[in-house]
């Protein structure tokens, strides 16, 4: 499996933001998008999910689903965790499990971010770590070959970050691809680096 | 098929509880009904003649107030972000969404309409077609107020800009709405031509909305 970017151009506002980007993921790799604040990292994670229209270029996944599109193999993780706070932590996870797949496992799912004993409890109540954390269960709930995580350790505490990284890890292992826009490191092994805004 | 089924489900469960739209639109409507005989004064007969437009005047603002609100709060939130990276098109997702607003919002009207006519002075016999008027109509009501809502995401006030776009497209139901409740109180006119037109302006909303209204959202959220 391949993703692979083809001279990407996306502008935002009438700015161009970044043109003639190319690069390859392969299966199994991570690569990290770094860069200043402005310099495109969010509008390049959007434009791969398919929720930014690139004004040039092409975004495809090689060797995926052939009749799902890229944002169907897709995990979108943005800035906005997406959940309801009059919704149960329980019953918000279930209810991306069913959206986005075909239901899976939300109880192990919960487990594996440590959020299993606060299952019942309404999402309001959650600190933003806990809710970061709910966000990120929705990628061992649903298998989707693509993680696309923006800034993904905001508001984690060590020990979270650790957990993701786990995640992460058992992501790559499995020959899931991962694309990480992030600041400083997030606990992956030797990914490759993309920066932008660099000229 | 689940994912829809997920969708509406969430929407419904979101409506009842904290914080949530269902019943607003049915009290705001019952709000608008109860003041107008006081605003008319005590002339029955007047009442009668102008109780069809007030019901369908009232349960076209009672639908509007929960719109802005459909595709705001999960553009706020990023769900809507996740809800475009799912299995299902955004077109049946949209739906899904809308059928949810439409038994929050308008069945609740629907429902509380004939007790409400009474109010009006509107014959008793009467009150039941009145009722099946609203909701025949109804949907027509929702499925264009969806695009407005698509068109209106991100905007921070978009509740007036909504007004503006959607009121004006929902007036030939309104038209035949009222007509058709009129027929139903007074005649001679009858029943059957309006409100078959009203059945046929839902249906044609209900297809043609959500594609317009996914159109209005992608290029909205650009």
């Amino acid at each position: 499996m391949r993703l692979r970017a083809e001279n990407l151009a996306c502008s935002r506002g009438g700015r161009e933001i970044f043109a003639g980007l190319s690069f390859s993921v392969e299966g199994g790799e991570a690569l990290v998008v770094s860069g200043r604040n402005g310099a495109g990292k969010s509008s390049l994670l959007r434009t791969i999910a398919g929720l930014l229209r690139p004004t040039a270029g092409t975004v495809a996944l090689e060797g995926g689903t052939p009749e799902a599109s890229l944002a169907e193999q897709t995990h979108f993780v943005g800035h906005h965790d997406a959940i309801k706070p009059a919704l149960s932590v329980h019953e918000n996870l279930t209810f991306w499990a069913q959206y986005l797949g075909t239901g899976g496992d939300v109880t192990a799912a919960l487990d594996a971010v440590e959020l299993a004993p606060l299952s019942t409890l309404p999402a309001a109540y959650l600190s933003a770590g806990q809710r970061r954390r709910l966000s990120l269960a929705r990628l061992v709930a649903v298998k989707r070959p693509l993680w696309l995580l923006d800034e993904p350790t905001t508001a984690l505490d060590n020990v979270a970050q650790q957990r993701l990284s786990g995640l992460m890890q058992a992501h790559l292992r499995a020959g899931g691809l991962i694309i990480a826009a992030a600041h400083g490191p997030i606990g992956l092994e030797r990914p490759r680096e993309l920066r932008l805004g660099a000229t | 098929m689940k994912a829809f089924t997920a969708l509406l489900a969430r929407d419904l469960k979101l409506a009842v509880r904290v914080g949530g739209g269902a019943l607003m639109g049915a009290v705001f409507f019952l709000i608008v009904i109860v003041m107008t005989p006081f605003a008319v004064g005590p002339n029955l007969k007047l009442l009668a003649l102008i109780g069809p437009a007030i019901l369908w005047l009232g349960g076209e603002l009672a639908t509007l107030l929960a719109l802005d609100r459909l595709f705001a709060a999960d553009h706020e939130d990023g769900s809507l972000d996740l809800i475009r990276t799912g299995a299902v098109p955004l077109e049946v997702a949209i739906l899904a969404k809308a059928v949810a607003h439409w038994l929050t919002t308008c069945l609740p009207l629907v429902v509380i309409s004939p007790l409400l006519g009474l109010m009006l002075n509107v014959e008793p016999r009467a009150l039941g077609w009145v009722a099946l008027t609203l909701l025949a109509g109804t949907p027509a009501l929702t499925f264009i107020g969806l695009v407005g809502a698509a068109l209106a995401v991100a905007l921070r006030r978009g509740g007036l800009l909504l007004a503006i776009l959607v009121l004006p497209l929902t007036i030939p139901v309104l038209i035949f709405g009222v007509s058709a409740a009129n027929a139903a109180i007074t005649g001679p006119a009858p029943f059957g031509p309006p409100f078959t037109i009203l059945c046929a302006l839902s249906l044609a909303s209900v297809v043609l909305g959500p594609v317009a209204a996914a159109a209005a959202l992608r290029y909205a959220m650009e």
